[in-house]
């Protein structure tokens, strides 16, 4: 037990590697052996990381279940791997929907069944290790490993226009990620300079002191990484390409963890490594407006599009405006909420790529005209669909409420017309989420072709159940959750922000400290105050 | 000359034995010895390589044959790199030799000349010495080239190869006569003492109190020297801008001779580019760093671009391998002993991925190399799966995608570039590397996402063509994942070469 405690990260990150390498020596014929064993790989690896949950401690602020071995000494860089509140969120997202995603594809892909399933693994464990790991070198070489399944994928099983989309993915990522490697770079050798070490190691590199030019045009370098990632406004482009052409298990994982990497980057990386460089009122500036447009413009053109996938594909720009807008609000309210909706966007988009896959897979069209009517004969799709899309518009008591409220809330306590204007982008979201819903689940039941279609079979209704319900859990009880992100907001913006808790002693996140000089009595009581200002802060939420 | 001078050029007489007793087999047996020639050059090469291990720890040799000759790490580094690379192409080529008829003797023979004069510029510490190896290996590579004899476009490369490249030399020759008269050496330390002395007489000029140990060297004819190395060099590295040979050559080539120019003679221009520059006249560095920088920028952006608008993979890969050269001279730019380690390991880790993707090249070729073009790659995902698996992995790593030695040696490379505060090069390099991202992507579009247009013939892959895709692959993945030990020998040879420069003891 202590063995598995000590060494559940590498576990949880290499079990698909073993499924995928397993795969390659099945037989090319036996397509439901493929098939069961990467569905079992997939939901072992779920299984494991669901401990991780439970044994982690929210209230210690450094990172758990902390793994290190030299990798390239010479270099400094390491194997090593830890969590703290953010990337465990992430990494229980990765694991589930990287179970859904390869859960949804039995039906859907018959060609090249093995080589699937070896990529979709193998981008498991890419994914896994871009939230997991603790040195900047081994972060950089799982987000660049994890381009070349994802491209395949893409370019091997998408649809129409796939070749172009692929590419497009794969050149516009590499051209943000070689800068992203000279920024990483010119850390190390900062930190070379300044401690004599070196060290690729993240927790290092988080305590330098860099003078703000210099931390400018590092942050412009990973700022092109991470905004293509996202994707953020201008560089939006290559999504809806590669979201449309990937097959529905790569637009669940593209949409629900690929793009979270970009925000995450921002957060582990650009906000505590470069804080003078994010709080720079031109960087704040810059990242506002560029969320802002895309959340507006992301909606606008989300109500206007012909294709089912491709509105999905759009709002999910809109969406990730959201998360940019909350990280960069810089205040407690703004980063926990902007966190919490990288969560909400992956089950909520997940699940609603999932939808679209399911309609294409019965029809082979995404064209909106061509349905309508469908919950007459799909009535469990129809509810699902229903629950899946107020989670994204935003409806309370589902989990989109809870973190594009606090988003707001962190907007408007440092400017009240950010918020105002994004709150265009809920609206935007419900025009055109129920418009879609209107137009494809109501009317009358006019194509023939849509009049004998099946309902959701058991399986199909598994990928969207454990999805449906964390949605109600975030949005009923989002209180563990807050709890969890906690120490690593604290950590944040006492980097960024090194004041803010002195003048707000109130906000999410304050240290312990400034409660106690408030009641300067025992620990316990301190204690009790933190968990009362996280229920006031989950209460008011709510 | 002494029994331990011997010793120090005993891999090299291995290697001209070996390749004698190739060719008079050759000569004096009938059809069908064929065999036993790749052979004999095997072994000649294992003894070479053995007779390099004999010699270690590198570190403690005295140099040889009054200096001309010095057998250092960084030497034993590159002797071993072209054992590795022309043990691979002897291995590979046995399909090819037989397919296209060539008179399998001679073929081998010259490899081995070839491989020795290589083995001579790594360890040469003269220029005198340099340009002998430099010659041995140039004309036994110039005959290689042609050898299709009865195809023109090979016999054109050879010429086009031959004329350019006996001009190259002289202007090497003439740099190096120069060199003579500016210095009156040519032994590279020695050249390095007297142009370090020349500096301090500056220094000491400028406080008359000290006088001035050594005549004045001229600095112009020094300057012009230093010029006129250049040319030649860059030429042998196929830099911009004495890189237009580089594409008819290596496409008119065998492909197996195309990938031993292209790997092994690159490593051996650069191993003679890199002693007699941070050697011999690292004290000048001010005056030919800018030189490397606008090559090397020139030669990625070139090569690159070029490479991006060419449908025949082995031209593609020419034009990338002027590319690979602007990537190499970044790192040389910084002229540091992280830059020339770095060098040294992407010398390595290019070899083994482009003599694997030649390798596929020449085996997927067919007879009389019909396909060749990208569009005969179509669907070969699924015909030949794991031809196209070892394929895809040895273009990942010329793109540079981690866990492939691609891409530790162009991290290592912009490393050394941005510690040397290069910045503008590095981000322009490593932006060229994104690009290039492209023509290497579009070979696996054709392989896996383009079905196959015509039935062309996938012959069976035979064990010696087995061994050296295997081996290319497993090296590729062990210097991407594992690099330390290659690592560490480069940048062993490295500190050693450029040990004692600064204070001037040698």
């Amino acid at each position: 037990m202590t063995w598995i405690h000590d060494h559940i990260l590498t576990v949880v990150l290499f079990i698909p590697l073993a499924g995928a390498i397993l795969i390659m020596f099945l037989p090319k014929e036996n397509k439901n052996g493929v098939r069961w064993a990467a569905n079992l790989t997939a939901f072992l690896g779920f299984l494991v990381s669901v401990p991780l949950f439970f044994w982690f401690d929210s209230s210690v602020g450094e990172f758990q279940f902390v793994e290190k071995v030299e990798w390239i000494p010479s270099i400094g860089a390491n194997y090593s791997l830890g969590l703290d509140g953010i990337s465990l969120l992430l990494v229980l997202l990765t694991t589930i929907l990287g179970f859904i995603a390869i859960l949804s594809s039995w039906t859907s892909i018959n060609e090249r069944l093995k080589e699937y399933y070896v990529f979709l693994l193998l981008l498991q464990t890419g994914m896994l290790g871009v939230f997991m790991t603790l040195d900047f070198f081994l972060f950089y070489v799982f987000w660049e490993v994890m381009l070349v399944p994802m491209y395949f994928l893409i370019g091997i099983w998408g649809g129409a226009r796939k070749l172009y989309a692929a590419i497009k993915f794969f050149l516009y990522t590499l051209v943000g990620s070689v800068l992203m490697l000279l920024g990483i770079l010119a850390l190390y050798f900062i930190n070379r300079s300044q401690t004599g070490v070196a060290t690729f190691d993240i927790v290092a590199l988080q305590n330098l002191n860099i003078p703000v030019n210099l931390q400018l045009w590092i942050f412009f370098a990973f700022f092109v990484a991470f905004a293509i990632k996202v994707p953020m406004f201008p560089f939006h482009t290559w999504l809806p390409d590669a979201h449309v052409e990937a097959p529905t298990a790569g637009s669940v994982i593209l949409a629900g963890v690929l793009l979270k990497m970009g925000t995450y980057g921002f957060v582990r990386f650009s906000l505590p490594m470069l804080p003078d460089a994010s709080s720079h009122p031109m960087v704040v500036n810059l990242m506002i407006t560029l969320s802002l447009i895309a959340i507006i413009y992301g909606g606008l053109v989300s109500l206007m599009q012909k294709d089912w996938k491709k509105l999905v594909a759009y709002s999910s720009v809109s969406h990730m405006g959201f998360i940019t807008l909350g990280i960069f609000t810089l205040n407690p309210n703004g980063l926990s909420g902007g966190i919490l909706q990288q969560i909400n966007h992956g089950i909520s988009t997940g699940a609603l790529f999932l939808i679209v896959g399911i309609i294409y897979e019965r029809r082979h069209t995404r064209e909106i005209s061509e349905f309508g009517g469908l919950s007459n004969v799909m009535p469990v799709y129809a509810t699902m669909f229903l629950i899946v899309a107020m989670s994204s518009l935003g409806l309370p008591t589902l989990n989109g409420f809870i973190g594009e409220f606090v988003i707001l809330q962190g907007a408007f306590e440092e400017n009240w017309v950010w918020a105002a204007l994004a709150v265009t982008g809920i609206i935007l979201a419900a025009a055109y989420l129920l418009w879609l819903y209107q137009r494809t689940m109501f009317g009358p039941l006019d194509n023939p072709k849509n009049k004998n279609l099946k309902d959701l079979n058991f399986r199909e209704m598994m990928t969207l159940v454990p999805l449906i319900i964390l949605a109600f859990w975030i949005g009923l009880y989002p209180k563990p959750f807050f709890r969890i992100l906690e120490q690593p907001v604290q950590k944040i913006m006492e980097r960024v922000r090194p004041a803010y808790y002195a003048a707000h002693p109130d906000a999410f996140g304050a240290p312990a400290r400034l409660n106690a000089a408030a009641q300067p009595s025992a620990s316990l009581e301190t204690e009790a105050a933190a968990v009362r200002s996280a229920e006031k802060r989950a209460g008011a939420s709510r | 000359m002494q029994t331990s001078d011997l010793i120090r050029i005993l891999p090299e007489i291995i290697l001209a034995v070996a390749g004698i007793v190739v060719m008079l087999l050759g000569a004096f047996q009938k059809q069908n010895a064929g065999r036993m020639h790749p052979a004999i050059a095997l072994l000649g090469l294992l003894g070479a390589a053995g007779a390099i291990a004999y010699q270690y720890p590198w570190r403690s040799l005295d140099p040889a044959f009054g200096g001309m000759l010095e057998l250092d790490a960084f030497s034993a580094f590159f002797h071993i790199l072209f054992f590795l690379v022309a043990a691979l192409v002897v291995l590979s080529s046995s399909e090819y030799v037989a397919q296209e008829r060539l008179a399998s003797g001679e073929y081998h023979a010259l490899l081995l000349f070839a491989t020795m004069g290589m083995g001579l510029m790594a360890s040469s510490n003269d220029l005198i010495m340099i340009f002998i190896g430099l010659e041995i290996s140039s004309l036994a590579s110039y005959i290689l080239v042609g050898f299709r004899r009865g195809v023109a476009t090979s016999s054109e490369s050879s010429l086009k190869y031959f004329l350019l490249g006996s001009f190259a030399t002289a202007f090497l020759l003439y740099g190096i006569a120069l060199m003579f008269g500016a210095t009156g050496a040519t032994n590279l330390t020695e050249i390095h003492l007297a142009l370090q002395a020349e500096q301090n007489t500056v220094t000491a000029m400028a406080s008359p109190q000290l006088t001035p140990l050594v005549g004045p060297v001229p600095t112009a004819l020094v300057g012009l020297s230093i010029a006129l190395l250049f040319v030649g060099f860059a030429f042998k590295v196929s830099a911009v801008p004495f890189q237009i040979w580089t594409p008819d050559v290596y496409q008119g080539a065998p492909t197996p001779v195309t990938a031993f120019l292209s790997t092994g003679s690159k490593a051996a221009a650069f191993a003679v580019f890199l002693r007699v520059f941070m050697v011999a006249l690292e004290g000048s560095a001010q005056d030919w760093v800018w030189l490397l920088w606008v090559s090397g920028l020139l030669s990625m952006v070139l090569g690159n671009l070029a490479a991006l608008l060419q449908t025949n993979i082995k031209r593609m890969l020419a034009y990338s391998s002027i590319a690979h050269a602007g990537y190499i001279l970044v790192a040389f730019t910084a002229h540091s002993e992280e830059g020339v380690a770095a060098v040294m390991f992407y010398l390595a880790a290019y070899a083994l991925m482009n003599i694997g993707a030649f390798a596929v090249v020449s085996h997927f070729g067919n007879r009389g190399e019909r396909y060749v073009e990208m569009e005969h790659y179509a669907g070969l995902g699924y015909r030949a799966p794991l031809l196209a698996a070892s394929m895809t992995v040895f273009l990942l790593s010329l793109i540079g995608i981690p866990l492939t030695g691609g891409f530790f040696g162009k991290f290592y490379i912009f490393r050394a570039a941005l510690h040397a505060d290069l910045v503008w090069l590095t981000v322009l390099g490593v932006l060229n590397s994104a690009i290039a991202a492209y023509y290497y992507l579009r070979v696996i579009v054709f392989m896996y996402m383009h079905p196959a247009a015509e039935q062309i013939p996938v012959e069976r892959v035979r064990p010696a063509m087995g061994f050296v895709l295997i081996f290319s692959m497993a090296a590729t993945f062990l210097l991407g994942i594992f690099p330390q030990a290659v690592l560490d020998f480069a940048s062993q040879a490295a500190a050693l070469l450029l040990e004692n420069l600064g204070n001037g003891v040698l």
